[in-house]
């Protein structure tokens, strides 16, 4: 009996050569326990070394490989080809990017932006090392815990339809990562975030499509952190023009 | 670190279809929520007239409705009562996510969060549909 097999149609795009991204059909074995990244591999390995993407854990710990598979962004080491039976896979780069060759796109806007956001804990006089550490309950933990999950693997600026019309929205995993540390107990850099998260770019430009929390591979639900901080930032604003005399 | 980052001269930059929302379910929902503000906005444009007619008197009240017995207004009232239930469902959906309630360690589901809410929204369109009729008597 025939070894089965399965089609990938992939972009390609070389730069300096093409004007446009074009697609190539591959024909490999199928197999039952292999994911999209594995086909990749193959195609890589044995039919064309010419082929261009990322990727590096193979277990949906370092986000490197994400990609379209059949117009939705995945992580190609968590697509398996059994879950694409019967259709021909179609592999494209994350859409709302740049694509600098074949599946790889460029990240830079991302880092800027994630980098934009401070994240990272912020104090505004740290204390000396020995007081120790600074203490926090597990309730603490919680209120940020499910936000920390975040592997900056950019399915969700490909989810998002407001990142691909307004490129200069922040966009859902900075603000994500923006409002867990907002929600650190041990973090004093609210204000200093808030010009960012809060400013014209920020959350207000988000319309709440909420694709970016179906897409995460982590369940961080980037809609859930945009609109609270909505919510924060609406409060703050009330605030300070009720109560005046209650800001910091 | 700028040294690391591609040259920009050879990047495609993909442009992004006018079509883009009817590529998946989830966008096509949400352009529908989008627009039913414009059928909630007509609606009540068309009720602060009516309550302006309501000033003016029985004769002028009649008459405005009377013009809003036409199909084409049937027909609108229908669609924006769809659409305004549409909304109102997604805005509880929405709620549930933005202002998740918590008792102590426990928090509601988000399910049951929205279901309330509807169950809540029913509640009291049924009290006003029985003090509309009593009112009516």
């Amino acid at each position: 009996m025939a070894e089965p097999t399965i089609t990938l149609n992939v972009t390609r795009y070389r730069p300096g050569q093409d004007q446009a991204p074009t697609s190539q059909r591959y024909t490999i074995p199928y197999k039952n326990d292999w994911v999209v990244l594995d086909a990749l591999n193959y195609i890589k390995d044995q039919l064309d070394g010419t082929l261009s993407y990322r990727w590096s854990c193979r277990m949906g710990v370092c986000g490197s490989c994400g990609m379209m598979v059949n117009g939705v962004p995945k992580l190609t080491c968590a697509a398996f080809l059994r879950d694409y039976q019967q259709q021909e896979i179609r592999v494209e780069p994350l859409t709302n990017f740049p694509v600098i060759r074949d599946l790889v796109i460029d990240m830079s806007d991302f880092m800027d932006k994630l980098k934009s956001v401070k994240p990272w804990i912020i104090r505004k006089t740290e204390k000396p090392l020995s007081e120790g550490e600074y203490l926090q309950s597990p309730a603490e933990l919680e209120a940020y815990q499910q936000f920390t999950q975040c592997i900056n693997c950019m399915l969700c600026y490909a989810a998002c339809p407001v990142y691909g019309l307004e490129p200069d929205f922040i966009g859902p995993a900075a603000i994500a990562l923006g409002y867990r540390y907002n929600m650190d107990s041990r973090d004093e850099g609210k204000d200093l975030r808030k010009d960012i998260l809060t400013g014209h770019d920020g959350v207000w430009q988000c319309t709440f499509v909420g694709e970016c929390t179906e897409v995460c591979p982590k369940h961080v639900d980037p809609a859930a952190a945009i609109q609270r901080t909505k919510v924060d930032a609406a409060k703050d604003w009330f605030t300070s023009y009720l109560l005046p005399w209650g800001q910091k | 670190m700028n040294g690391t980052r591609p040259d920009k001269s050879k990047l495609y930059y993909p442009k992004m279809p006018a079509t883009w929302w009817l590529k998946k379910s989830s966008y096509l929902l949400f352009m529908l929520r989008e627009l039913s503000s414009v059928f909630i906005a007509i609606f009540l444009v068309v009720y602060l007239m009516q309550v302006y007619q309501l000033s003016r008197g029985p004769e002028a009240y009649v008459a405005f409705a009377q013009k809003l017995s036409a199909p084409g207004w049937v027909i609108f009232h229908i669609l924006a009562l769809v659409f305004s239930l549409f909304h109102s469902i997604t805005w509880f959906q929405s709620t549930a996510v933005v202002m998740p309630l918590r008792i102590g360690a426990w928090e509601m589901p988000r399910q049951l969060m929205t279901g309330l809410n509807v169950a809540a929204l029913i509640a009291v369109s049924i009290v006003i549909l029985i003090l509309f009729n009593t009112l009516r008597g």
